[in-house]
């Protein structure tokens, strides 16, 4: 099945009302980041980037297979997105620095997402390392897009420390188990100045949805587009969730109530006597 | 000699420089940045950075990830 045509999607039209996410000075129309791994194959990764209207993917950076040769994934990723080179491997801020000052010299930018992950079992991220590596990499001139857990403390730190925005997990990693979370994500977003990415875990369109109905600034998908049965068409789905749940957002949705509350009026009912 | 290429002890023939390494054992094109002893070389140095016996290359490359 092929994704639906764009131009047949009203959503879009909107969304287009709003104002655009500004990281570091860029602009993008696209509140949608997706990840690159885990895709069986090349044809997947591109038709999702192009269903998904993303303009930011995030990579990593490997050694080279010395047995064999290995396809070039730029190759498919089109040239107006915007690459954000993850530092996934490094286990301390120290090697996440080396794999960042390594990706930028491949002369594609200076965009980073910092992950730095020592537990091999959670796959957590070390928020302390995360924000030392955060402060040698701003100061070097590096756009910064912390992977973290979410907490207050550790996010003013990625602030003060440099960072371009602060990506919270919604739930560990390829769990897709959506936002177990949720209310410390809504903190950060209440709390903290710039984008909020929300990054792991969101394993339906709706778990997308509900992230931007809470105001965070965008979402970062991976394993549920990628292991899906049909990547593409799964990566349309969280694209229109992410616009649906911004429209939601920005349409100021009323708050939960303890106590039904009638839609009808409740008066002039046919059976009501006068007295 | 003996060089430490991406974790694993390759035997190359002296003398050569990194351009000549990489187009020896990399089999793709796709190689993007040389890191040798820690430093990063610039691809327009390959041919002036001379292997030694004992060197530890890195060759990486961008794949997929989250």
């Amino acid at each position: 099945m092929t994704a639906i045509p764009s131009n047949s999607s009203a959503l879009s039209e909107e969304v287009k009302l709003d104002t655009p996410l500004e990281i570091a000075g860029k602009m993008f129309t696209s509140r949608f980041l997706l990840g690159t791994g885990k895709f069986k194959n090349k044809t997947d990764l591109a038709q999702s980037i192009e269903a998904a209207k993303t303009e930011i993917v995030t990579v990593a950076l490997r050694r080279i297979d010395l047995e064999r040769h290995e396809e070039n994934i730029l190759e498919y990723i089109p040239k107006n997105v915007t690459l954000l080179v993850n530092t996934s491997g490094a286990r301390n801020a120290q090697e996440a620095v080396r794999i960042a000052r390594l990706a930028k010299e491949a002369g594609y930018g200076n965009w980073i997402k910092i992950e730095v992950i020592n537990d091999s079992k959670y796959l957590l991220p070390d928020n302390q390392e995360t924000v030392k590596a955060t402060e040698i990499l701003a100061a070097e001139g590096f756009v910064i897009l912390p992977y973290m857990y979410p907490d207050l403390y550790a996010a003013r730190a990625l602030v003060q420390a440099g960072a371009a925005t602060v990506m919270p997990l919604g739930s560990l990693i390829g769990s897709n188990r959506g936002l177990k979370v949720k209310e410390f994500i809504q903190i950060l977003i209440d709390e903290i100045d710039i984008p909020i990415v929300v990054d792991a875990g969101l394993g339906a369109p709706s778990h997308a949805a509900e992230a931007m109905e809470m105001g965070a600034d965008a979402v970062l998908v991976n394993t549920a587009v990628a292991t899906a049965g049909q990547p593409a068409l799964i990566a349309q789905a969280f694209a229109m969730a992410v616009e649906a749940g911004r429209l939601a957002y920005l349409s100021k949705l009323p708050s939960p109530k303890d106590n039904a509350d009638a839609s009808s009026p409740l008066t002039g009912f046919l059976y009501d006597q006068s007295r | 000699m003996y060089i430490m290429l991406n974790g694993q002890k390759k035997e190359i023939l002296p003398p050569q420089n990194l351009r000549e390494v990489v187009g020896r054992f990399s089999p793709s094109s796709a190689v993007l940045i040389a890191e040798v002893n820690g430093t990063i070389i610039k691809k327009n140095q390959w041919d002036e950075i001379h292997v030694n016996d004992g060197d530890t290359i890195e060759l990486v490359s961008f794949v997929g990830g989250g």
